[in-house]
């Protein structure tokens, strides 16, 4: 039982780590420390860099967590930990 | 009808809407007042967050200061959303697992110290109230802007609004009233910005013409145009930078950090049903933020380029209406220094003779499409809209933390439950009248209140919520020892080159070159590294502490004799 909490917490925690890290790419990184130089590239009316950091880096923010919730959902599935039904309390 | 007429007819009716929303969903019991009986859908709290989110600042500012800023407005967007990963990953499903309702709570029994709660109420209490008069004042200038009251009319009308709803509703009643008050605000952000869109670029989604090409000049992208215009007059291009990276870094940590942190934001977890709903209800809760936080840069350079183009170098009196409409309130002023009748708009101060209110931006959209009447009283409505929700979830935070964590934790613990609830409103009543004060009388820092806000939260609450749940061996010492200093840091940071010294408030003297808007990122870190070294020092945590911490982890503990049909 213990266990499987700790298995549990240490998927979590690499989900975490994995989701977190593109979290801080697209947007310390593309948004801000590579600004200028993603600026060479450009989409269509936009440069990339200025892109991320006004528009790309918030979509990217909304579909993380969104990605988040669909993982954990399964994990808790997985341990058994997922919260029961109303009905089937 | 007259734009005044449309004003007070739109305003009037959403009025109407939130207040019957309020009566319709009054708190009866503490926990319908505290968390709404935590049995909130999590679609109903991401539209509730998001408009306790948005305030006066995301609403009318936010786009302006974009304007005129170009690139350095990112910290803002990025600041102000990225944050929302942080609470959905790190926060938000722990502390409903926690299952309490308010930060202090969560705070006050992680850290099984009074002074720990007692250390948080002071951080929630002055977050808030810094926060809170910044709204009232926003409400009273839309007020006085739109229905031509005074100022102090319009807060004080603004005052018998939220009361009614805050007292009354408790945070019942402030969910649903937000609900109606996200889709006023985002329909009143959104209907200017596609006519804009349509008429400048020829594309209806904002997001996508903000990077097409011009309807008048085919072929040519509309931020190249705004590079060139800004350029041709001596700003610097638009799309790039002018901030220092490290500055643009800290900023945009402060602020993201500081949203995961804010207690009006946290608190609207408790409101949920599962830990499950908590996650999603936070992915809800960005989905309906960055529908406008991604319009914003759109109109943002939208209202640049149309300024450039139809303002600058053109002759004074063959300029369109709004300019003259604006110019009316002050807002916009010409001052023709070489008397050639032509308006010259350029970064020298010496010789630039046009001077614009960065906030016009948002509000003078409506006229500058050319839209009709009815759109003006729905900008106006939005604005009120936004700003009435964040000071109600504010005030709530206040009442809360005073008469649950100061009242029934602290001092009177055997209160009843039906005195606690009086006593509760009793704070909410008051925070009101306080926060009307401070909006008729704004104390000078007002302007500057937000990076407070947003750097004590940043520095004080986040590493303590955090270490709470991912170290199981933080123990009060180390939480406290870390909070105070996170907080002193950066209110010490602060005040010294805001008030002390304004005069040296420049990156020459700043620490790093950490403007006193990023310095909560310092602060945080430093509360960090003191929390972990004192905590190293001294003993670990209780047994039924670190049993606690094991078991806000996991949504539900499964039961290996009877496992679930």
């Amino acid at each position: 039982m213990n266990n499987k909490a700790q298995q549990y917490w240490r998927q979590n925690l690499i989900y975490l780590a994995s989701l977190l890290a593109v979290w801080f790419i697209v947007s310390y990184g593309a948004g801000i420390l590579f600004v200028d130089w993603l600026d060479q590239f450009r989409m269509g009316g936009f440069k990339l860099g200025f892109w991320f950091a006004q528009q790309g880096s918030i979509y990217v923010f909304v579909i993380l967590i969104f990605i988040y919730v669909w993982l954990m959902n399964r994990l808790d599935k997985k341990y058994d930990f997922d919260e029961l039904e109303e009905s089937e309390k | 009808m007259s734009i005044q007429a449309w004003t007070f007819l739109i305003v009037g009716l959403t009025f109407l809407l939130y207040i019957g929303i309020a009566v319709w969903a009054r708190a009866a019991s503490t926990k319908e007042f505290y968390v709404a009986g935590g049995r909130v859908s999590p679609l109903a709290n991401g539209m509730a967050t998001a408009a306790d989110w948005m305030s006066a600042a995301s609403f009318i500012s936010m786009a302006g200061i974009i304007s005129f800023v170009g690139r350095d407005g990112s910290v803002y967007l990025m600041g102000w959303t990225g944050g929302y990963v942080l609470l959905a990953l790190l926060l938000a499903p722990y502390l409903r697992k926690f299952g309490k309702f308010t930060v202090p709570d969560f705070v006050g029994d992680r850290y099984y110290s009074q002074t720990a709660r007692l250390v948080a109420v002071v951080c929630a209490v002055f977050i808030s109230f810094t926060y809170v008069a910044g709204q009232m004042r926003g409400v009273g200038i839309v007020f006085s802007r739109f229905l031509s009251v005074e100022i102090e009319t319009g807060v004080f009308i603004g005052m018998i609004i939220v009361f009614f709803y805050a007292v009354m509703g408790g945070m019942k009643g402030i969910t649903y009233t937000q609900v109606a008050q996200y889709c006023v605000l985002i329909f009143a952000y959104l209907v200017p910005a596609i006519f804009i869109s349509m008429l400048m670029t020829g594309n209806v989604i904002p997001q996508v013409g903000f990077g097409g090409t011009l309807a008048e000049q085919p072929g040519t992208y509309l931020l190249d145009r705004l590079d060139g215009l800004s350029t041709e007059l001596g700003f610097d291009p638009y799309t790039s930078g002018t901030k220092s990276t490290i500055d643009v870094f800290f900023i945009t940590a402060a602020l993201m950090v500081g949203t995961a942190g804010l207690p009006h934001v946290i608190v609207r977890f408790f409101t949920v049903k599962r830990v499950r709903d908590a996650r999603v209800s936070a992915g809800y809760a960005l989905l309906f933020i960055a529908i406008l936080y991604t319009t914003a840069p759109a109109v943002a350079a939208f209202a640049r380029a149309n300024l450039l183009e139809t303002v600058s170098n053109q002759p004074y009196s063959e300029l369109p209406e709004w300019f003259s409409t604006w110019e009316d309130t002050g807002l916009i002023h010409f001052d023709d220094k070489n008397a050639d009748e032509i308006v010259f708009y350029s970064p020298d101060e010496e010789t630039n003779e046009l001077t614009i209110d960065r906030d016009i931006m948002v509000l003078a959209n409506p006229e500058i499409a050319q839209l009709p009447n009815w759109v003006v009283g729905l900008v106006a409505a939005g604005g009120l809209a936004a700003a009435l929700s964040t000071a109600a979830g504010l005030l709530l935070v206040i009442s809360t933390s005073v008469a649950r964590d100061l009242i029934r934790r602290t001092f009177v613990p055997d209160i009843t439950h039906q005195r606690e609830l009086i006593f509760a409103r009793v704070a909410a009543g008051g925070a009101v009248i306080v926060a009307g004060y401070f909006g008729v009388n704004p104390p000078g820092f007002v302007a500057q209140t937000v990076a407070f806000a947003f750097g004590l939260a940043a520095a004080s609450f986040f590493p303590a919520i955090l270490l709470g749940i991912f170290s199981k061996t933080m123990n009060k010492q180390g939480a406290i020892a870390g909070m105070i200093t996170g907080i002193l840091f950066t209110a010490a940071y602060i005040v010294w080159f805001t008030y002390i010294n304004p005069e040296l408030n420049n990156a020459e003297h700043w620490w790093f070159g950490i403007s006193p808007e990023g310095i909560g990122t310092l602060g945080m870190a430093l509360n960090l590294i003191v929390a972990l070294t004192v905590s190293r020092f001294s003993d670990n945590p209780p047994q039924d502490i670190q049993e606690m911490i094991e078991e806000i982890r996991i949504p539900r503990k499964s039961d290996p004799g009877n496992p679930p049909s």
